[in-house]
């Protein structure tokens, strides 16, 4: 075959492709498009059926009987509050533990940034049970952790009805921490991985202490990442069920979440009624995905340079 | 004056050893070199962005080799004029001034006449997110500008500049700087950057500085 042979056509002037070139790329582009359709379509898919199922199998009077349920309206109200407590934390560990990661080089890194991945790769019902161990069996000598925050708790609030840890609130807020933090924390240390150091090296020839120019400077400019990392502690706390069941258990009325609520109606065999919370999450998180997006399209964005 | 004397710098296995030379004071001196040959490091050393392991660093007769950035009194123009994102000419413009708690009248008269002289009055309200780039640098130049700084340091400063920009940035900037008597320090790749703006051309190769005779008649009409 003759090198003229494998030469491209006069180009296309519109696009400055070669038609042939064009045409040779089809099948490429289509199975792009055909294997992330697949999954696209799944998605799709399962939530239709369980909106499917819902309208079928439930009628409007039980739907308001289901949130009137003493349990189910705990159950909402402490995933909310337990979320955005651990959304706040996640991002207060997150921001300066991302800034140190992303700018500085320090002994041992590689090793920090290891071990600050393995709560998103451990199973989580061990991330639950590393915690009931820690809480409860820890340290070896003297009284547990367990015991000592029992004990600050009384001194604090000394009407508390049930202080403590284990199968309590704090325990539900620190299974969802201690995954829903990693995530926060890769996405922090991404954000200011596209922050050039300079700008807060010229906030620092011009007078600022780091302080101030990681305040005045590098914190607004990763607000968009600061509020992405918050977001998805948020979601991703909604969704944590298995440290939650080993650390907090699924006590109703006292730690039962919403991913608890639908093991335990499922578990009994209510399926409607599992599908119905099911679905009241995946719309809790798509209004705050979507408040979160808007309310950041509010600030101006700009990209980066 | 800017005045370095035997300074070695270690960054990662990055190492510069033993760097010295002097630009005399009001005088605009270019730092040339290939790229990876050290300039920015050299330029980061005397803004005190950079540990220094060795040597001096006087600048306007002050030694300021273990003083911080802040204290340097210096002015630093970085490549592309990264601006802050979130805040607009104004702000940028007295950033500075602020963080040095002037007054907040003189604020407002050192921002007015930063504009003015950079022509960038009609920006002032405007964020960085769709200024051109020579809109931007002048606004970085701006705010190096702001606190009145005795030495000016750019790191290629121009080298995202369409040439029409290019070259009027480097009159403005030449004669801003020649009004208010700095010192400058501007590095380039470009020799007839460094011709048309410079006073002296100093040449980084194997760690070593060296200065070389600027004539402007070697300006060949290839480049």
């Amino acid at each position: 075959m003759s090198d003229a042979e494998d030469m491209p056509k006069s180009p296309d002037p519109a696009t400055g492709h070669s038609g042939r070139r064009r045409w040779a790329d089809r099948p490429f582009f289509a199975a792009l498009i055909g294997l992330a359709g697949l999954y696209l379509l799944m998605i799709v898919a399962m939530l239709a059926a369980d909106l499917w199922y819902a309208v079928e199998s439930v009628s409007f009077s039980e739907l308001g009987d289901l949130f009137r349920d003493d349990n189910i309206a705990y159950s909402v109200k402490l995933t909310v509050f337990s979320c955005t407590v651990t959304a706040i934390l996640s991002v207060i560990v997150a921001v300066p533990a991302g800034y140190l990661l992303s700018r500085h080089r320090f002994p041992g890194k590689t090793l920090v940034d290891a071990v600050l991945d393995i709560p998103i790769v451990l199973p989580p019902l061990v991330v639950g049970l590393s915690l009931l161990i820690l809480f409860n069996k820890m340290p070896p000598w003297g009284p547990s952790f367990e015991v000592m925050a029992e004990k600050a708790m009384r001194a604090v609030f000394p009407g508390m009805r049930s202080p403590g840890v284990t199968y309590n609130v704090p325990a539900v807020i620190l299974a969802q921490f201690s995954v829903a933090c990693a995530f926060a924390v890769r996405t922090m240390r991404n954000t200011f991985d596209q922050i050039s150091p300079r700008t807060e090296q010229v906030a620092l020839t011009l007078g600022c202490t780091r302080a101030r120019a990681f305040l005045s400077v590098v914190v607004p400019e990763a607000w968009r990442g600061v509020s992405t990392a918050g977001t998805l502690a948020w979601t991703r706390a909604m969704g944590e069920f298995g440290p939650i069941l080993v650390f907090a258990g699924s006590t109703r009325g006292r730690t039962e979440v919403m991913s608890s609520t639908v093991f335990l109606e499922f578990s009994v065999g209510a399926l409607e009624r599992a599908v119905v919370v099911s679905l009241t999450m995946v719309t809790i998180a798509v209004v705050v995905l979507v408040a979160v997006r808007v309310w950041d399209r509010g600030e101006t964005v700009y990209p980066r340079h | 004056m800017i005045r370095v004397e035997n300074l070695s710098v270690r960054a990662g296995s990055f190492r510069l050893e033993d760097v010295s030379f002097e630009i005399p004071t009001g005088e605009y001196g270019v730092l040339m070199g290939r790229t990876g040959c050290g300039k920015t490091t050299v330029l980061e050393a005397i803004c005190g962005l950079k540990q220094v392991t060795g040597g001096r660093i006087v600048l306007a007769g002050h030694d300021v080799t273990h003083l911080t950035a802040g204290e340097r009194g210096i002015g630093f123009v970085p490549q592309d004029g990264t601006l802050f994102s979130t805040m607009t000419v104004r702000q940028h413009l007295a950033f500075g001034p602020k963080v040095r708690r002037w007054k907040r009248g003189r604020i407002a008269e050192r921002v007015e006449e930063l504009a003015r002289d950079l022509g960038i009055e009609h920006l002032l309200d405007r964020k960085p997110f769709g200024l051109s780039g020579g809109e931007r640098q002048r606004v970085s130049l701006g705010r190096a500008l702001s606190v009145k700084p005795e030495i000016l340091c750019l790191d290629e400063p121009l080298s995202a500049l369409d040439e029409d920009t290019h070259d009027d940035m480097i009159s403005l900037i030449r004669r801003v700087v020649k009004e208010a008597g700095i010192t400058a320090l501007h590095i380039t790749h470009s020799r007839r950057e460094a011709a048309t703006v410079g006073d002296r051309l100093f040449f980084m190769e194997n760690g070593v500085v060296g200065e070389q005779a600027l004539s402007r008649e070697e300006e060949s009409p290839l480049e």
